[in-house]
């Protein structure tokens, strides 16, 4: 019954916050779950609250912003948090990412996990994501994905700091001798104004820091904030300008030796024959050795630069084993395709009555399609690397990484050091998308620490090494079909496969676990949107493939947006039906849906004429609790098609920084649209044909269109900002295509069909 | 080898093939331009040489014979060039690795003509990819260093 008081307490939370404004919360909670990791680190005269918050004698307040930055803003929305509470503009606090710790876990990261629609607020659906937020305390998974970071810092980092607020100022009442209530808080200072005395935190901070942490905070209310709900200028942003050593291959440490790998191109497979003397011999190689881990095997090379590594690297001579799956692209997409025909699927969405929709629906009524969508690597700008030093029992490793307490422990038990002796610095990203999630990158760094004598070692991969070991968004086809009933659909089915990604992930992380069950993200994006549709049924199947496939940004949103929002457009151009049009009956049902649509809808001038040779599409997701639009003009020109300009509409329920939010929307969708427009990795005699970013290349600047970005506050519960301007950009395209020429292409990505400018 | 970089004298004991890249990056500890592509595809790397940018990951350092200017050498956090000024007024950067090349290149370019046209901006930063997609904001802060630059002139 223990989750059922949580329950009521979460209940009643929100009530008291819609009742009274500010919201009065126990703080035990986040006083006792782990114990303060900022205890050990702890500089001369300064001082430790909780795990969110330091302050020197000197008055330096430093910030814990434990979620790792790799461009989503995420550190200084997680700062503000503290700060707004802590009374303290942005530019008065030092942001770190802290150690790895269980004290950082993210609940919310597997909450969603439990499956249900994001708009469920049943008893049943809000006691799975309470249980599924304990597992996540459980298991202290400080992980960043799924954007979740600002919805799961929001109450604990509010509280952090409201509680340090206050242990501040009953210091400082104690000091004077007055009671709390007759002191202000102002720029780290306390004031008594009836007195004339102040005091700033860091004097105050030694005395504070022995009191006892309230039970009970009181929150700010919403109107009362200074920091959250407006554009703050990002912390980060001096560092990145001005070409700061800040990224993990960046770091610089003495007697640094330098290293890359060449790891099996074949997936799964071991050098069959080899000789490594040749490169042995090579200028500045100290050392090869060989690699055998659950993400590949291969070879290290150490050496006393990166490019001596590099061309030692090639210098290998060795022949890899041979492929257990399909040894050409095609291979693969059939049994993917076979799998969407004919495999065993499990039914994720079922409303009404589909096969009897459909068993008298006359022919000229009923339309069928298949879409598909490649695999795609993730290919941040920063390859993958990763610093380590073994020295003196205890292993120490610097990775940009999105797993800290999951790098921690593998590279401890890589290099055979217990837990305690491993410590992981969490460096900033240059880009993630979630590559960074997986381990590997940090996994072959603590491998060649063994082997250096004690002196530190950077692991960097070529581009070409980080294109062909990635754990690559899976393919994916689907098969659909619809009966078109009076201006919309009578009925939607629709099967979709892929390769199941956590059964994948499970393999390298836990391979002694069962596999599990079917992977909920194959439809993700299509069995939960927000549509009223008489008869709906959206099943996924599970392709057989053991190629490497993992969580792309947005994820299964990422396929399903495509396939989902594209045969919309089909049923509406059947059904005579203006697409927008089509999409405000369908979700009459869910209002901040239908405000996002409305508003995109103005926004953009839906429905004026356009001269000849442009068109305008538009597509809907509801990914991570947020409800996104997107309509994108496009028009003919002699040199191809090009993109003139999109407009997003986007609910996030709570927008707490408008200009990182107007960031990450035009973001997710130049990352949607890159792939959609040119990207794909096809396979050949079991090894990924592209290589660098001459044949795997994103959006240009001269591609990129216009952007007019509105966000709206309608949705009650805070949606995630990251990821969901990716799933609507694939679609909006391919529909605005179809206005353009007629030509509905229905396999990604669109420059095998059309050219763009 | 001697190099100028930054304004100073630059002593490296280096294979001559080692692209400019490296040779700063590893040899030298000037981590300011970034590895990305080692191709010239992406522009991480873009550093000038005499003034003019160039790709540091495909060139060797034994061909470098001009004055080398990376993104520490524009400006600093105290004294910033206009365009590293703009970049933070417009909040350009997301993941930021992309933007040491990115704004050498916009300095380049500003170097070239005072008040660009989208489409000159376009030409001119095509080389330099940035997977976080800031390109609207990039554009929006070069239109505001040429007026900033002017400014100052």
């Amino acid at each position: 019954m223990a989750s059922l008081r949580k329950i009521a307490r979460r209940t009643f939370l929100i009530g008291a916050a819609a009742v009274a404004g500010g919201v009065a919360v126990g703080y035990y909670y986040y006083r006792k779950p782990y114990p303060n990791p900022l205890e050990g680190e702890l500089a001369e005269g300064e001082q430790t609250f909780n795990p969110y918050v330091k302050i020197g004698a000197d008055n330096t307040i430093t910030v814990i912003a434990p979620r790792a930055e790799m461009g989503q803003g995420i550190s200084t929305t997680l700062a503000a948090f503290v700060a707004e509470e802590l009374e303290v503009p942005l530019d008065l606090v030092k942001v770190e990412y802290g150690p790895a710790s269980y004290a950082y876990y993210n609940a919310t990261i597997l909450e969603e996990g439990a499956g249900y629609n994001f708009w469920d607020d049943s008893f049943a659906a809000e006691s799975a994501r309470a249980l599924m937020m304990g597992i996540g305390k459980m298991l202290g998974a400080q992980g960043t994905g799924g954007s979740t970071s600002a919805r799961d810092g929001f109450d604990r980092m509010r509280q952090a700091g409201a509680a340090t607020r206050m242990m501040l100022v009953d210091a400082a009442a104690a000091r004077f001798g007055v009671r709390a209530n007759e002191l202000t808080v102002e720029n780290a200072t306390i004031t008594h104004a009836a007195s004339n005395r102040s005091v700033t935190y860091g004097e105050v901070a030694a005395d504070a820091a022995k009191l006892s942490p309230p039970s009970t905070v009181v929150l700010k209310d919403k109107a009362q904030w200074k920091l959250l709900g407006k554009s703050q200028p990002r912390v980060d942003m001096m560092d990145k300008v001005t070409g700061a050593p800040i990224f993990g291959i960046d770091v610089r440490l003495p007697e640094m030796l330098y290293a890359t790998v060449r790891i099996s191109p074949v997936f799964g497979v071991k050098p069959v024959r080899s000789d490594t003397s040749a490169a042995e011999k090579m200028p500045g190689v100290v050392k090869i050795v060989p690699i055998e881990t659950v993400y590949g095997s291969g070879f290290g090379v150490i050496a006393e630069n990166t490019w001596a590594a590099f061309k030692a690297a090639e210098a290998i001579d060795v022949e890899w084993g041979k492929p257990d799956y399909p040894v050409t692209n095609e291979g693969v997409m059939e049994i993917i395709a076979k799998a969407a025909a004919e495999g065993e699927a499990t039914v994720e969405r079922d409303d009404g009555n589909v096969d009897a929709a459909f068993a008298d629906a006359p022919a000229d009524k009923v339309i069928e399609s298949e879409y598909s969508v490649p695999y795609l690597s993730h290919a941040p700008m920063e390859p993958m690397n990763s610093t380590a030093q073994l020295k003196d029992g205890e292993l120490t490793v610097w990775s940009p990484n999105q797993m800290p307490v999951l790098i921690r422990w593998f590279c401890a038990d890589i290099a055979g050091v217990p837990i305690d002796k491993t410590t992981v610095h969490t460096t900033a990203m240059g880009g993630a998308f979630g590559r960074r999630g997986e381990l590997d990158y940090a996994i072959y760094a603590a491998l060649m620490a063994k082997e250096t004598n004690g002196r530190p070692v950077q692991v960097t991969w070529t581009r070409e090494e980080d294109m062909r070991h990635d754990c690559y968004r899976p393919a994916s086809v689907g098969r659909f079909r619809a009966r078109i009933g009076d201006g919309g659909p009578e009925a939607v089915d629709m099967r979709i496969a892929a390769q199941n990604m956590v059964a994948s992930l499970t393999s390298r992380w836990f391979p002694s676990l069962p596999a599990g069950g079917p992977d909920p993200a194959i439809t993700d994006g299509s069995r939960n949107q927000p549509y009223t549709i008489p008869n709906y049924r959206v099943a996924s199947v599970e392709a057989s493939l053991k190629l490497p496939v993992s969580f792309w940004r947005s994820v299964g949103n990422s396929v399903n947006g495509f396939f989902h929002e594209s045969f919309m457009d089909e049923i509406a151009n059947a059904a005579g039906a203006d697409p927008i049009e089509m999409r405000r009956k369908l979700m009459v049902d869910f209002p901040a849906a239908l405000a996002v649509v409305n508003k995109v809808a103005d926004m953009s001038n839906w429905g004026e004429k356009l001269p000849d040779g442009k068109a305008k599409g538009f597509a809907f997701t509801l990914s991570f609790g947020s409800w996104c639009g997107q309509v994108i003009q496009v028009a003919d020109t002699p040199k191809g098609i090009k993109l003139e300009k999109m407009w997003i509409a986007v609910d996030v329920g709570m927008a707490l920084d408008p200009s990182i939010i107007e960031a990450q929307m035009f973001s997710g969708a130049i990352y949607g649209l890159s792939a959609a427009m040119s990207q794909e990795i096809t396979f050949k005699d079991g090894i990924v044909e592209q290589s660098n970013f001459h044949d795997f290349d994103a959006m240009r600047i001269w591609q990129s269109p216009e952007f007019e970005v509105a966000i709206l506050e309608n949705f009650h519960r805070m949606g995630g900002v990251g990821e969901v301007g990716t799933p609507p950009a694939a679609p909006a395209l391919a529909n605005a295509i179809f206005a353009l020429n007629g030509k509905r292409i229905r396999s990604l990505p669109l420059n095998k069909e059309v050219k763009f400018a | 080898m001697r190099l100028t970089v930054d304004g100073k004298p630059l002593d490296i004991d280096v294979d001559p093939d080692m692209p400019l890249l490296w040779a700063l990056r590893d040899v030298a500890g000037i981590t300011g331009p970034k590895f990305g592509c080692g191709v010239a595809a992406c522009g991480a790397c873009t550093v000038f040489v005499d003034g003019q940018p160039v790709r540091s990951c495909s060139l060797p350092v034994g061909q470098v014979s001009g004055e080398v200017t990376t993104i520490q050498g524009i400006g600093t956090s105290d004294n910033l060039h206009p365009v590293q000024q703009a970049w933070i007024e417009e909040q350009v950067a997301q993941c930021g690795y992309c933007q040491a090349g990115q704004i050498m290149s916009a300095v380049a370019l500003l170097d070239m003509i005072d008040n660009p046209s989208d489409e000159e901006i376009d030409e001119a930063m095509g080389g330099n990819l940035c997977r976080c997609g800031t390109y609207p904001r990039i554009r929006a802060a070069i239109h505001r260093a040429a007026v900033l630059k002017t400014a100052r002139s």
